[in-house]
């Protein structure tokens, strides 16, 4: 068990209803401080609604809010002032300068953090003559992440930061993360990018319809779930695809044109079909394909891929 | 106050580069007095009480560039930024909220009196522009009436889903309300079925009071458009005030 007192944010039976619609439906997690807390889950599983709630955007109907070791009331400056958030659907003045941004947002503030090394520490520091609208998606969000950053806030919400950005802009973004983080601060982030958050964070929760469906560490939650491990093993002779049925480590062996893909638990599968190949002297091509965070997810909520998407 | 500043500043630089979207309050006014200053010139007459169509005239377009901050600038660009998620930004900004609200004000108040300041030299420059009344109480009055026509505009604000909504509502009130209004064309040329409606017209108020003043009315005798602009704050303010969205 963590102690108490390294929990930055506690969040407790939070509901939250539009109407007939229940948003957040009793959703409890806590943060610890210093790590990269992941809440995934699909488009309108509640995760912006949650973080909203907790950024004390958004009122809620139900549930507790902890975050400092104080209970959060919406609107509160004492809060406002040790938080940095990034809002999933938020713009700046097309003609507004990058270091016109920081330097207007940061008078909003009495502790600031000299947003020319916040530049360079998100890489953007070339950027900071250009205007907001001359920006690529990756240099928005780059932007975004240091106004958020500019109170030199203790926890940082970031709201789908990776979406829409290319793969290149999104490794970008990762490398940038764990950079944050270096620098002591807690995370808490929302993506539908099961990888992402199985390369980022240290806990996640996976929502769905507003519930909590899983927590706890991406690795973990792979493995306890049992979520298989598939192996294909392709061949230009003929193999038999008996050989792997006896191997205790094999769930399901199928054969998929022409290529034998093996079922099975934990790592021990890998070594097991290892053996056997190499003890009859096939030639084979071997693909390993290890669970994720994805398998979990769909496993979980019973969606299939194309759901998921 | 240094969030305010920065702000105001700020929305100043963004208007400087964006001065194109200001056409309606900065260039509007000064082209139509060019228009029907060329027309009909400055020439003292009777039907003016012995001062010239410009002098009338220029107090009136004060009122339709007021009326313009608050029917077309405030609610096309609150709701447009607010479309745009800038507005929200301010939710999570410590006392951001009140620093916008303090800043928006003080902005529009400024480029309004550019926007008037324009015209007034132009009217000085090219038509010898009379004025006759007191200096200080021609500010106040102008004052009170600006941050009246402020308020509605923050109101509309409220009010509007879009940018595009707020566009179009504000150009449909805003153009009828300018010609029953007196403030393009005088009050008294108005038939008496139109002038039923202009009771109704806030500008109608502004435009009234400013000519008044412009040319050393007693207070008497403005004492209604006073009383109206100040309600129009009031009213306006607080309604904005419970209904605003960011």
């Amino acid at each position: 068990m963590v102690k108490e007192a390294k929990m930055i944010l506690k969040v407790n039976n939070l509901k939250k209803r539009y109407g007939k619609v229940k948003a957040v439906d009793g959703i409890s997690f806590s943060v610890k401080r210093g790590e990269i807390f992941g809440v995934l889950g699909p488009n309108g599983a509640g995760k912006t609604t949650t973080l909203e709630c907790i950024e004390g955007l958004r009122s809620y109907d139900d549930g507790e809010i902890e975050i400092f070791g104080e209970k959060m009331t919406t609107n509160n400056d004492f809060f406002k002032k040790k938080m940095g958030i990034q809002l999933q659907e938020s713009s700046l003045p097309q003609r507004m300068k990058v270091w016109e941004a920081l330097d207007f947002f940061s008078s909003f503030y009495n502790k600031n953090v000299d947003w020319k090394d916040l530049l360079v520490r998100l890489h953007i520091d070339d950027k900071r003559n250009n205007y907001f609208s001359n920006l690529s998606g990756g240099e928005k969000q780059r932007v975004f992440v240091a106004l958020a950053m500019i109170n030199d806030p203790e926890i940082l919400f970031l709201d789908e930061i990776t979406t829409g950005l290319d793969p290149q802009a999104r490794r970008h973004m990762w490398k940038t993360m764990k950079e944050i983080k270096n620098m002591g601060k807690t995370i808490v982030m929302s993506t539908h990018y099961m990888e992402e958050a199985e390369y980022l964070c240290d806990r996640v929760i996976i929502v769905d319809r507003g519930k909590v469906i899983a927590g706890g560490a991406p690795r973990k939650l792979i493995n306890n779930l049992g979520i298989k491990n598939r192996i294909v093993v392709e061949s230009k002779e003929e193999v038999d695809p008996g050989i792997f049925k006896d191997l205790k480590s094999v769930c399901d062996i199928s054969l998929k044109d022409g290529k034998i893909e093996i079922v099975g638990t934990g790592t021990d599968v890998l070594m097991d079909i290892a053996r056997v190949i190499t003890d009859r002297q096939i030639k084979v091509d071997l693909q390993y394909k290890t669970a994720n965070l994805e398998d979990v997810y769909l496993s979980l909520t019973g969606y299939t891929k194309e759901d998921a998407i | 106050m240094k969030a305010v500043c920065k702000m105001v500043f700020i929305k100043t630089k963004l208007f400087i580069r964006e001065i194109e979207g200001f056409f309606f309050t900065i260039f509007f006014p000064i082209i139509m007095l060019l228009i029907f200053g060329s027309i009909y010139g400055n020439k003292p007459s009777d039907y003016f009480g012995g001062f010239g169509f410009v002098d009338v005239s220029v107090p009136a377009y004060i009122g339709m560039i007021i009326a313009i901050t608050g029917f077309m600038s405030i609610p096309i660009s609150i709701a447009s930024d607010r479309e745009r998620g800038i507005l929200k930004r301010f939710r999570i900004l410590p006392g951001g909220s009140m620093i916008a609200m303090v800043s928006w004000i003080i902005f529009y108040y400024l480029i309004t009196t550019i926007g008037t300041a324009g015209l007034i030299i132009t009217g000085k420059l090219l038509y010898g522009l009379r004025f006759t009344g007191n200096t200080l109480i021609i500010f106040l009055l102008y004052s009170l009436s600006t941050v009246a026509f402020l308020s509605i505009g923050f109101l509309l604000a409220s009010l509007m889903r879009s940018a595009r909504s707020a566009n179009a509502i504000g150009m449909s009130l805003l153009f009828p309300m300018m010609f029953f209004s007196g403030a393009i064309i005088p009050m008294r040329s108005l038939p008496a079925s139109i002038k039923h409606i202009s009771v109704y017209l806030p500008l109608t108020y502004v435009v009234d009071i400013m000519q008044k003043g412009w040319f050393g009315g007693a207070l008497h005798s403005y004492r209604i458009d006073l009383f109206v602009l100040s309600g129009i704050v009031v009213f306006s303010f607080l309604i904005a005030k419970l209904t605003f969205r960011w």
